[in-house]
């Protein structure tokens, strides 16, 4: 199994990412020439895809509980259904379904060379 | 077909820790939240503890005793459930101060049953890593067998039970399937538990390694994805039918509420109706008759009247709750929840505020952050409860005709879904006050795992609506019983010339007008003014309040027409102000008393009760104004 790894400078790119560009790299993903923005975290998921968790950009103490309901370094995750408005989203994890808001789903980054698998 | 298997046979286990007479006093119930340990509690102990498909249910460690064969019998603890041992809210911490017996008030428990979902065995083994080091004698129950044997899920219970050291029983709760073995657990020798390895307790990614493991030695095949679970989500949760659905539903419910029970309703009201005339002519003219007849039977009887309709309501809410659908609901109601800085979490306790405030705010202990929990105590008590709905539902029957709109709505339905909303919106904009001043917290991830639905078994509802009858009868029996028979009283003193008052100058008319400068402004009389008195008692008070003052001022009328007596003396700005009064105030002194156990203390419960009641004044004094001329 894969350990957390933190990049020191990771979590300030990501609050450059936030809002707006957020949709753009949702949009360009879906593309295929666009293959070389991919997607970071599992917000940039849509329903169906599939990845791979790489880091938890969390306090110690929210990442173990995030943990414990099965988000760890390593586990396949799978997006679900989500609220209307897509907020929050239900991601299928080691066996469960657990729904998750976006702004705690922007913090649970993805392997960048993981392959994401879209549903057909 | 489970089965259970000991570990006399695989040579690891030291023998018996007890020797086989000397009784284990208390077991503890622990796993997983919606495990099902309160199911299995209820099952073993023949007890009947609140039980829904959703997490966090349990709250407080509640005891039981199971009688076993021979005679023997043990105390279980059933407590809340826990995803790991380090505690994060406060019915964890409860769970975890039982365990280690650090509660002054329950023993600490001497054996372990550990409930794990069997339908998701590799992540809920990482609370057997925990929970074998506490090194008690503990059978791992997995439970919901049916589900997994039904999904296509398998494993081998002989080898888990080698690997963890401990016995292992596959049981469905619910079916009642494999509780025999637990029984025999709790009633044999016991052994302490000898796992072959433990992983570092502290460290999450270790104990899912060493879950996974463990599942893989003991041969797990999890079961496939419910199917229909996917389906209904699929529908339930899209972003245009999810919202219609839950809005067809809420009007379904109270559109049924209004139309269908009219008949049983009219029934209870005849049968007070023929008792109490039957009384009045079996005894003789006395004070103990009139006691009887025009306080008690129109009183009490007047209460009792609405028991079909929350029946009704009961029943609807068993449905959403026993089915999953609720943890839906939050969902889709999260991202209104956070724009008024609420989290979704505190959407389960406001939805149960809507049965009653008190367990609501014992509810919301599974919130980590205090001050969203305090929040989420504070506003509990706006969400309509079931004892403001008999007071509605006459005001509303009283003063607004059976009219449809629309074709299929009726006026009824629609004012009584006003009147549910006008309480939630009232209660969101009370939390956007509180969050955005005392009480700004930091957020915490918000996370609610999704059950697969279920069907919902028809002796569950029985049971709730057995449960809720009891409880609505013992209220009409004990405080509003009391309250009548007080009224009673004060309405017949002073005696002059051998002769009981007018009501007008008794001392519950002197009461009633002494207040009656206060309520004036919302267009109240002195009679409405006794009944607001009572009503503090508890909500529905008011309703045998009335029925009492209406029943001794016309002592010769046998019938319980309240809602006529009603429509003479309020005009309709008056009866919309009274539904405004009893949306906003907080009368109801176990909320009260329960929000100072919760927040340790007065200073909470008597701010909320300041607030409430001015609240409450002030809208009906507006509604009372702008509708006068109605």
């Amino acid at each position: 199994m894969k350990k957390a790894k933190r990049k020191p400078g990771e979590r300030h790119l990501d609050k450059n990412f936030g809002g707006a560009h957020t949709g753009i790299k949702m949009q360009l993903s879906g593309n295929k020439n666009g293959s070389e923005i991919l997607p970071a975290s599992l917000v940039d998921l849509r329903r169906g895809d599939e990845a791979v968790l790489s880091e938890i950009d969390l306090p110690v103490e929210d990442a173990r509980r995030l943990m414990e309901f099965g988000f760890l370094p390593g586990a396949r995750v799978v997006a679900g259904q989500s609220a209307p408005g897509g907020d929050p989203q239900v991601f299928q994890v080691d066996g469960a379904e657990i729904a998750v808001r976006r702004e705690t789903a922007r913090r649970l980054k993805i392997h960048h060379k993981g392959r994401v698998r879209r549903k057909a | 077909m489970s089965e259970c298997t000991d570990c006399a046979g695989c040579g690891t286990s030291a023998v018996a820790a007890f020797p086989p007479d000397a009784a284990v006093k208390t077991v503890a119930v622990i796993g997983p939240p919606n495990s099902g340990k309160t199911t299995l509690f209820n099952r073993l102990t023949g007890l009947r503890q609140k039980v829904a498909n959703y997490p966090g249910v349990t709250v407080e460690q509640h005891t039981g005793i199971a009688e076993l064969a021979g005679g023997q019998s043990v105390e279980l603890i059933d407590l809340p459930g826990v995803y790991s041992l380090s505690p994060h809210s406060e019915d964890e911490q409860v769970a975890y101060d039982v365990l280690t017996g650090r509660r002054q008030d329950t023993a600490k428990p001497e054996a372990i049953l550990l409930v794990l979902d069997s339908t998701n065995l590799s992540r809920h083994l990482m609370l057997a890593a925990p929970i074998l080091a506490l090194g008690l004698p503990t059978l791992i129950i997995l439970n919901m067998a049916d589900d997994l044997r039904n999904r296509g899920g398998t494993l081998d219970t002989k080898a888990l039970s080698r690997e963890l050291g401990a016995p292992v029983a596959l049981v469905s709760a619910r079916q009642g399937e494999g509780i025999e073995q637990v029984r025999e657990f709790l009633a044999g020798a016991m052994a302490l538990p000898m796992p072959r390895s433990l992983p570092v307790l502290h460290d999450v990614p270790k104990c899912r390694e060493w879950a996974g493991m463990v599942g893989s030695q003991a041969d797990y095949r999890a079961p496939i994805a419910p199917k229909w679970t996917r389906r209904l989500d699929r529908v339930v949760l899209h972003p245009l039918a999810g919202p219609l659905i839950f809005a067809f539903v809420v009007i379904a419910v109270f559109q049924s509420i209004f139309s269908y029970v009219t008949p049983l309703m009219d029934g209870v009201k005849w049968l007070f109706e023929v008792s109490g005339n039957w009384i009045a002519i079996t005894l003789p003219p006395s004070p103990l008759r009139s006691l009887l007849v025009d306080g008690v039977w129109k009183g009490v009887g007047s209460v009792i009247v609405f028991l079909p309709q929350v029946l009704l309501l009961f029943l609807f809410i068993g449905i959403l709750e026993d089915s999953g659908y609720l943890a839906r609901a939050a969902l889709i109601a999260d991202r209104t929840m956070a724009r008024f800085g609420l989290q979704g979490k505190s959407f389960i306790p406001l939805l149960s505020a809507y049965a009653c405030a008190v367990p609501a705010i014992m509810s919301t202990r599974t919130i980590e952050n205090k001050r969203d929990r305090t929040a989420t105590i504070l506003i509990a008590p706006f969400m309509t409860c079931a004892a403001r709905f008999p007071v509605y539902t006459l005001i509303i029957a009283a003063f607004l005709p059976n009219r449809q709109l629309l074709g299929f709505l009726s006026v009824r339905t629609v004012a009584m879904i006003g009147l549910y909303a006008l309480g939630f919106v009232m209660a969101v904009l009370t939390a956007r006050i509180l969050k955005s001043s005392i009480l700004k917290s930091g957020r915490t991830p918000f996370l609610l795992e999704m059950p697969a639905y279920r069907w919902p078994t028809l002796q569950s509802l029985g049971l709730r609506l057995f449960d809720r009858s009891k409880v609505f009868l013992r209220r009409a029996g004990t405080v509003i019983l009391l309250v009548t028979v007080l009224l009673w009283v004060a309405a017949h003193v002073p005696y002059t010339h051998g002769h009981p008052p007018a009501i007008r100058d008794s001392l519950a008319g002197t009461l009633g007008r002494t207040i009656e400068p206060v309520i004036k402004p919302l267009g109240f009389d002195w009679k409405i003014g006794i009944g607001l008195i009572t009503s503090f008692a508890a909500r529905e008070t008011i309703i045998a309040t009335m029925g009492a003052i209406y029943g001794m001022d016309h002592p010769d009328s046998t019938s319980m027409d309240l809602q006529s007596a009603l429509r003479h003396d309020l005009t309709p700005g008056a009866a919309v102000a009274l539904l405004i009064f009893f949306a906003f105030a907080m009368q109801c002194v176990s909320t009260v008393a329960v929000v100072r156990r919760e927040t340790g203390g007065w200073k909470w419960p008597l701010a909320q009760f300041a607030y409430m009641s001015a609240l409450a004044y002030g809208g009906a004094f507006l509604a009372a104004h702008l509708l006068r001329y109605l």
